[in-house]
């Protein structure tokens, strides 16, 4: 049986860095109303761990972390979670997007009331998306492309 | 002032790539380059001199900050550019799927 | 601030590289570099947040190109080049750059914006939101609007690719 993916070396440095380029984009996306970074930077550096994961392993490893039902799924309850958090302000304050939870102490982790989930919804839309994106055009695309190098 | 001339040249380049280059892979690029140029100028306008990034410090009372605004227009064009170059590039690929090449004179000739 | 001209012009070298260059493979990686001499930018013009999103975007970017270029119509295809088409580039490229030095002229000079509503922004964000990154306090409270039309153009861009893509992949 042919083995998927990278060579023996890749695959285990792979195991012990994805973990980590995972928790750093958690921590990117859950600090981001306090240092740079926010939902936008941490979804994709998500996203980039699971392709990370998809390089080295072959599709088969990554898919079975995260398949492609899952990451349309996660997207979409991203985008509703963010509309939600919208339609929130609009129904317990009057206006769209406005800020009603509890503030807390600047500087803290939980603060800034509604910022830290909308950046939590703009992660998970983003991440998902963009690792949907990836998983149609390099997964899907295969077959066809071994396809043409025969024929060459 | 010299700035700005510089990242105007930058977006004709990009307008001069897209308009003359035949091939769909090369247009896509000159896209590009036009989307980091327009992202360049937003940021290089709302730069104030001597100023630190809009982000305030639990210590150091900063008073001086550039204009935060065009860094948060910005930060949404990025990734909206990036799932515009991810569909331009998937179409690019399906028309590779049919006429087997990227120029688009030689598909122009296919679909006489 | 000459280091911003210094990287300007390494990303205008780039650039003319990327279109210039015969092969596929290399334009798209010349395009990689045009995008690290942007972060590069965003680093030293005070916007880190920038910095780390274009950084991590121009990752992704580079893998999507490289997986759309590579191991394909490799052979570059020479076309002589029709005078016609490059003549009237060159004129549009040169009444555009005629037209925006203009409008250039009327700007406030580098360095010193005038725009309002940022030193407002800055001056009550924490005070409004208490989130100190004030960056994210406008696009996800003072400009949270925009934000979700942001989510629906790449919810838009993501569900066009997909449905791109797919379309022959059940075929088969």
């Amino acid at each position: 049986m042919k083995e998927q993916g990278m060579s023996l070396i890749v695959k285990r440095v792979t195991k012990i860095t994805v973990s980590l380029i995972f928790l750093f984009g958690v921590y990117i996306v859950l600090h981001g109303h306090i240092s740079p970074g926010g939902g936008f930077a941490g979804g994709v550096i998500i996203a980039l761990s699971f392709i990370h994961l998809v390089l080295a392993f072959g599709k088969e490893t990554a898919l079975k972390r995260l398949s492609e039902a899952a990451a349309s799924v996660i997207e979409s309850l991203g985008g509703l979670f963010f509309w939600g958090i919208g339609l929130l302000g609009l129904f317990a304050g009057g206006v769209f997007f406005i800020n009603v939870l509890p503030k807390g102490r600047p500087f803290d982790l939980f603060s800034s009331g509604s910022i830290l989930l909308s950046n939590v919804a703009i992660a998970m839309k983003v991440g998902a998306g963009l690792f949907a994106i990836f998983i149609a055009m390099a997964v899907l695309r295969i077959p066809v492309d071994e396809g043409d190098k025969q024929k060459r | 002032m010299s700035l700005y001339i510089l990242c105007l040249i930058l977006f004709s380049i990009g307008v001069y790539c897209l308009l003359v280059k035949k091939n769909l892979v090369k247009k896509i690029v000159g896209l590009g380059i036009m989307d980091y140029a327009l992202n360049l100028f937003f940021i290089l306008l709302g730069y104030r001199w001597n100023s630190d990034a809009p982000i305030m410090d639990k210590n150091i009372v900063i008073t001086s900050f550039v204009d935060p605004l065009p860094q948060a227009l910005i930060l949404t064009s990025i990734v909206i550019g990036l799932g515009v170059t991810a569909l331009m590039v998937a179409i690019a690929v399906r028309i590779y799927e049919k006429y087997k090449t990227f120029n688009i004179d030689e598909i122009r000739r296919l679909r006489e | 601030m000459l280091e911003l001209e210094v990287i300007l012009i390494f990303m205008i070298v780039a650039a003319v590289m990327a279109m210039e260059i015969e092969d596929l493979l290399s334009s798209v990686i010349a395009l990689g570099a045009v995008g690290i001499g942007l972060t590069l930018e965003f680093l030293i013009l005070r916007a880190p947040d920038l910095a780390i999103t274009q950084l991590v975007v121009e990752i992704l970017s580079l893998i999507i190109l490289i997986r759309a270029t590579v191991g394909r119509d490799v052979s570059p295809v020479k076309t002589g080049i029709k005078w016609g088409y490059f003549a009237f580039a060159l004129l549009f490229v040169s009444v555009f750059l005629w037209f925006s030095y203009q409008a250039i002229m009327g700007l406030p000079s580098f360095g010193s914006p005038i725009m309002k509503v940022g030193s407002e922004y800055i001056s009550e964000g924490v005070r409004w939101t208490h989130a100190t990154n004030i960056v994210s306090a406008i696009i996800l409270d003072f400009r949270g609007y925009d934000t979700l039309g942001e989510a629906t153009v790449l919810f838009t861009s993501v569900v066009g690719v997909v449905a791109v893509l797919r379309m022959v992949g059940k075929k088969r």
